[in-house]
């Protein structure tokens, strides 16, 4: 087979597996949530997820109905074959996925209206984002994020005075105003430093970690530890009902700030984590990545 | 906390012996109602003009489902987790002053306002898991009829559904004039502090 075709239908199927399978690392995390919540409701709540994640999985449907605005992080080798026509296969493969699947179709223009496939009729989505990388693959992650959890992300462009304590006390303000809207237990990505737009990015990426996965520098995961167990004290809990765990898991992204600037970006995951991986090879062979 | 088995519709004493914090299971009739749905529905209501069902027997169901049509034309629902209520908590108290509709069922809470009308006219506020879509579906044994498809489309129409079971519903406000979710928000104020603090000790 084409390669072209092999990446569209790899494609079509991580969007698959990730409106439908939540990776495992994340089912485990909300298991552990479960394990050790305390009230009868949130025991109630986390018993709801669990049993719309299994059905999910059993029946290959979207575990939840909205499956967001679709975006791609893309690794492409120095030595893959195919760079400036990648876009255009995962635009193919977001409206095959939208009809196949099907996903809730989220794309809205203000003048044009909806398009009813999931690709901006502008061309900015679905989003890449793209990193040139030695080798000779291309690594693909997929992502369905819900909008719920979106409209709870914050900027803030502090002053540089109140430093990293303020920088996370910014954390937390968030969390607390996110309150029960975003569906928690949530995952928080945290990005620091670098301008608006790279505080963000880095906030967005670091969710898509590895739930326990900690920063390289002890003393960035040393904070990651504590604002974990700062939002755990804050009593929301699963679906905002008290009685559990508030987040599953914090991840930060530290960056050089410019003298005059503090920028902290916050992106929130719903208990709904969803994201596919897969590794393909120039020779066409495929490795759907299991997480 | 009080587990209730509860079948609609739902009565005046039903609702009065329920409190904040219990969960409940619906079985009955409930419609999904959206932002748009409540609008054209007070709309009509002011205008005296005739609704297609009545708002005070069906449990509202903040919703905008998935539903698709078989071979036979048949509609069944694909996915329908709840909505974020507060969108409607400009036209909940009209809705239950005007219909006496005695169950809400949304997700995420609702304010002051809904609050106040469910203690005078008796009406409670039952929050289901957002996201769980496929849950939800499973509880819903038919699709009754479909009003304003046409309308307000798929998402916003009325889609009359009979449920079996259907839960577990956190109930979010009573009908005593206690709103859990306003409350919860207080206590996670009360708490920030106590994360601060957890920040400020590991700071070097």
């Amino acid at each position: 087979m084409e390669l072209e075709k092999i990446i569209e239908d790899t494609a079509v199927q991580l969007l698959r597996i990730s409106a439908t399978r939540l990776p495992v690392n994340v089912v485990n995390a909300l298991e552990q949530i479960k394990e050790t919540a305390t009230g009868q409701s949130a025991l109630l709540q986390l018993g709801n997820i669990t049993t719309d994640i299994g059905i999910a999985r059993e029946k290959s449907k979207p575990m939840c109905q909205d499956t967001g605005i679709i975006s791609f992080k893309l690794e492409v080798g120095d030595d893959f074959p195919l760079k400036s026509k990648l876009k255009d296969i995962f635009v193919n493969a977001t409206r095959r996925a939208t009809k196949e699947i099907p996903l809730r179709p989220n794309t809205v223009d203000f003048f044009e209206g909806n398009p009813k496939d999931n690709v901006d009729v502008r061309g900015h989505i679905p989003y890449f984002y793209i990193d040139l990388v030695p080798g000779d693959k291309l690594k693909i992650l997929a992502t369905t994020k819900g909008g719920g959890s979106s409209n709870v992300a914050a900027l803030g462009m502090l002053k540089p005075g109140v430093g990293l304590e303020g920088a996370l006390q910014f954390v937390i303000d968030t969390i607390i105003k996110a309150g029960p809207q975003g569906c928690p237990p949530y995952r928080v990505g945290i990005g620091i430093g670098g301008g608006e737009d790279i505080c963000m990015t880095l906030a967005k990426k670091a969710i898509f970690k590895q739930i326990g996965e900690r920063h390289p520098d002890p003393k960035v995961a040393k904070l990651e530890l504590a604002v974990m167990d700062a939002a755990n004290q804050l009593p929301i809990g699963a679906m905002g009902v008290s009685g559990s765990k508030t987040v599953m898991d914090v991840n930060i992204e530290l960056a050089s700030r410019h003298p005059a600037s503090l920028p902290v970006g916050v992106v929130m995951s719903c208990w709904a984590l969803r994201y596919g991986k897969a590794v393909i090879g120039s020779d066409g062979s495929v490795d759907i990545i299991e997480t | 906390m009080t587990i209730h088995k509860l079948t609609l519709p739902l009565t005046e004493e039903d609702v009065r012996k329920i409190n904040v914090g219990d969960n409940i299971y619906v079985t009955g009739r409930i419609v999904t109602a959206r932002d748009d749905a409540h609008k054209h529905a007070l709309n009509l209501k002011e205008k005296g003009e005739p609704l297609p069902v009545d708002f005070g027997k069906l449990g509202i169901y903040h919703c905008g489902p998935i539903m698709q049509k078989d071979e036979t034309g048949t509609w069944h629902m694909v996915a329908g987790g709840p909505t974020t209520s507060s969108r409607m908590e400009i036209f909940q108290d009209k809705f239950i002053k005007n219909f006496g509709s005695r169950l809400i069922i949304g997700k995420g809470g609702m304010g002051s306002r809904t609050t106040a009308a469910c203690e005078k006219y008796g009406a409670i506020y039952g929050m289901f898991t957002g996201g769980a879509a496929l849950l939800a579906a499973a509880a819903v044994k038919k699709v009754v009829e479909v009003h304003w498809l046409e309308l307000l489309g798929m998402p916003e129409c009325l889609w009359v559904l009979e449920v079996e079971e259907f839960g577990p519903l956190m109930v979010g406000i009573d009908a005593h004039g206690n709103n859990f979710f306003s409350d919860n928000a207080k206590k996670t104020e009360a708490a920030r502090e106590k994360a601060y603090s957890i920040i400020a000790g590991v700071m070097e």
